[in-house]
């Protein structure tokens, strides 16, 4: 214990002399948000600083091995180090697709060699990455996925269409299931890593209802991708998905999380004075979301520690999802007309009903709410049936 | 601290679980039950809670108990609410106990040693209308004499009728609506002055309604500070509110488990009806909302055992998600259970009247999202 409380001391101060001013001040939107990548442009030189000085430490993936660019923090460690960047309310050095998705598919799956390359890459933010997963055919029933990658010895030639690929525009390099055996639906599909510029290769942004893009659809026009970009065996990739899916899942129940904010209603005071019904679901709903901050805790603590069901992320996904639509409702609800503005300044560019809109989605990406509960039903509740 | 138990915790969880399956399962309910026991409780029961040292939980080792926590205590009841038992536990080995903690070496040594032995049954009578709303508290307690005199009433005193002392939290001063001006005394139950009449409730429990009329109790039965009780009654609250969010996790849980058990047994349309999605979804969303009352009840027990100064706060959110996640199993087990789920015969109705009970105690969902509002300002 001595020790993990000499580490603390260690992390703090670090923070308090590394972590720029700015860069403690809550995220206003997508704008405050580094995604690294070869064409990142840096909001601020707080904003790069911040992500160069935590790279050098290791601390944008704390808990990875060093020789993948991580700082090899323990797990009691990691959550110190990350009580100690919410103490000082530090914004992430990096969001990216590369930490929360494929980097834990690559520690598990990947060779030595892609560990070294890949990882680093990841870590020091030079290679942003998107996620090849959902096709226009292929949703809920991922595995249906008919990307086909044709054998030409050295490499395949990829040619198919993928949707839903967050940030295609913007990312360098994508992880993606493509169909590399048409006669097994399971042990056919292959995990593959390659270059956004290569030849072949288009995406198109869709207008969602919130008013961004932020998912495209990404189109193959006979890619080819040399034959040592595939992570895990030939036609195994379905296991890889599976396990990178867990991790995504983790992920986006995280959204549930309250960003800090331990009582939605105190933000409204002056709105619930006068709205008896809406403090009462104001007040239902801090009880979940502070419960629901216990239950993300109890939940990092077990899946760290090898005591969580494999299938309990989808438990997660669901409850954090559900919670954060549920938020954005009373949100709506307790702004009024103001917060039916769409494009004035005052309120940052309708910034409420577009984070609204957006939050439809947490239950529906990743995995749908129902699909959600058919895994715990069968994985964690073992109900009978195919 | 992680959010999970730890190796002691988890082996005392392995030897109280099997004990009170053993020993007290719902059978042991329906037998005090259909022989209309005056106790309501089994006395021998709670002799082997203190031979196995459980009552003494959370006293200090230095005064003869076990010195453990709040997460420890939760194990017990947590078995307590799966197992439907009667017991005298919560109110005297949990709830008494913390209040007495904040109490004069005096009252802690009269009353820990029988506590520890399983010789004493303390009850609480805080509440005086039919919602939980202590600081509308409005008995009565005059100085007379070389200490107090009390009158007024109490009610949903639980083993009221057998307790040996009585916990009463009384107006020194202040008024109505005021923490300020409370309270709490120590009186023996056959005090003179002190009436009971017991009703027997909706989940076969007992509980009393105590009157008092001009009862006096000497200087040294105040527990805490006079006028200031309020200070030793939150103690109370705290771990009674905790101790039944923690039961109540087990009432929960225990039709949850229940009910999916009949879900893979039952026939109908020629399928095991577990199969069916319409039921998959609802077990599935079920079990999400029990998994997340449990982790509201883990940190808030870990909370008070760290003395956090946010405790209080989880406290509330602990007892309002488990009596919602805990009603949903119960009304879900019911209904899933179908006609069966109407017949005295199965046991999952008795859940759904335990919780029911349960909810009152120390304030329902409402009283404890309202008090998470208040307590965030608004």
């Amino acid at each position: 214990m001595a020790e993990l409380e000499s580490f603390r001391a260690e992390i703090r101060a670090w923070l308090e002399e590394n972590c720029p001013a700015e860069m403690r001040k809550p995220v206003r939107g997508d704008e405050d948000v580094c995604w690294g990548g070869r064409n990142c442009e840096f909001q601020s030189e707080a904003q790069k600083k911040w992500l160069e000085r935590c790279a050098a430490k290791g601390y944008t993936v704390p808990d990875w091995p060093k020789p993948y660019g991580g700082a090899g923090l323990s797990t009691a460690e990691t959550k110190i180090f990350r009580e100690e960047m919410a103490a000082i309310k530090a914004r992430s050095p990096l969001n990216s697709f590369g930490i929360w998705m494929l980097g834990p598919a690559l520690l598990k799956f990947g060779t030595e060699e892609q560990k070294v390359h890949y990882l680093n890459q990841i870590a020091r933010g030079e290679i942003r990455w998107c996620q090849g997963y959902s096709e226009p055919g292929s949703g809920s029933d991922l595995v249906s996925l008919q990307t086909f990658g044709e054998d030409k010895g050295d490499h395949w030639v990829v040619n198919g269409s993928k949707i839903w690929t967050s940030y295609a525009n913007k990312a360098d390099w994508i992880f993606c299931l493509v169909r590399t055996n048409k006669e097994d639906k399971y042990r056919g599909i292959s995990f593959l890593l390659f270059d956004m510029t290569s030849p072949g290769v288009s995406t198109k942004p869709i207008l969602l209802i919130s008013g961004a893009s932020p998912f495209c659809e990404t189109f193959f026009d006979n890619v080819e991708v040399p034959k040592a970009q595939i992570v895990g065996e030939l036609n195994r990739g379905w296991d890889v998905a599976k396990f990178l899916l867990g991790h995504e899942r983790e992920m986006i129940s995280g959204m549930g999380g309250d960003g800090g904010i331990a009582s939605l209603g105190a933000l409204y005071k002056d709105v619930l004075e006068h709205d008896a019904l809406l403090r009462a679901e104001m007040a239902l709903f801090d009880v979940e979301s502070l419960a629901y901050r216990a239950h993300g805790e109890r939940f990092m603590d077990e899946w760290k520690s090898g005591r969580a069901h494999p299938a309990y992320s989808n438990l997660m996904k669901y409850v954090g999802t559900e919670l954060n639509k549920r938020r954005h409702e009373l949100v709506m609800a307790a702004g009024g007309t103001e917060a039916l503005e769409w494009e004035s300044q005052r309120t940052n560019e309708g910034g409420k009903p577009r984070a609204w809109l957006r939050t439809k989605a947490n239950s529906i990406e990743g995995g749908t709410s129902e699909v959600m509960l058919n895994v715990v039903s069968k994985r964690i509740l073992e109900m009978p049936g195919g | 601290m992680p959010l999970y138990h730890t190796e002691d915790q988890a082996m005392l969880k392995d030897s109280v679980a099997p004990f009170l399956a053993d020993n007290a399962p719902v059978k042991h309910l329906r037998t005090l039950r259909d022989s209309k026991d005056a106790t309501g409780f089994s006395r021998d029961l709670w002799k082997q809670f203190a031979e196995m040292g459980l009552n003494g939980i959370l006293i200090p080792e230095a005064e003869g108990g076990l010195g453990l926590g709040h997460v420890e205590a939760g194990i017990v009841l947590e078995e307590i609410g799966r197992n439907l038992t009667p017991s005298p536990f919560l109110t005297t080995a949990v709830a008494a106990v913390e209040a007495l903690k904040g109490g004069s070496a005096a009252l802690r040594g009269a009353w820990f040693p029988k506590i520890v032995s399983g010789d004493a049954v303390i009850a609480l009578a805080i509440d005086e209308g039919r919602k939980h709303r202590p600081e509308a508290i409005a008995m009565k307690a005059e100085r007379a004499g070389n200490g107090f005199k009390l009158d007024g009433a109490k009610t949903f005193v639980l083993n009221g009728h057998v307790a040996d002392m009585v916990l009463v939290a009384a107006r020194t001063g202040g008024s109505a609506g005021e923490t300020a001006g409370l309270t709490l005394f120590a009186v023996p139950r056959d005090a003179a002055g002190v009436s009971v009449t017991t009703d027997l409730m909706v989940d076969s429990s007992l509980a009393s309604r105590l009157s008092f009329d001009g009862v006096q109790v000497d200087a040294d039965a105040v527990v805490g500070e006079v006028d200031a009780g309020w200070a030793v009654l939150s103690r109370l609250l705290n771990a009674g509110r905790i101790g039944s969010a923690a039961e109540t996790l087990g009432v929960g849980t225990g039709a949850m488990d229940m009910t999916f058990d009949y879900l893979k047994q039952r026939k109908q349309f020629g399928k095991v009806i577990g199969e069916f999605q319409a039921l998959q979804h609802r077990a599935a969303h079920l079990y999400a909302e029990m998994e997340t009352a449990r982790s509201a009840v883990l940190k808030a027990q870990q909370l008070l055992d760290a003395g956090a100064d946010n405790a209080e706060l989880m406290v509330s959110v602990a007892k309002a998600k488990a009596g919602l996640a805990t009603n949903l199993s119960v009304r879900e087990g019911v209904q899933m259970h179908g006609g069966i789920g109407m017949t005295d015969e199965y046991d999952i109705g008795l859940y759904m009247k335990r919780d029911r009970a349960l909810a009152e105690f120390m304030g329902d969902v409402n009283f404890h999202a309202d008090r998470v509002a208040k307590l965030n300002g608004y």
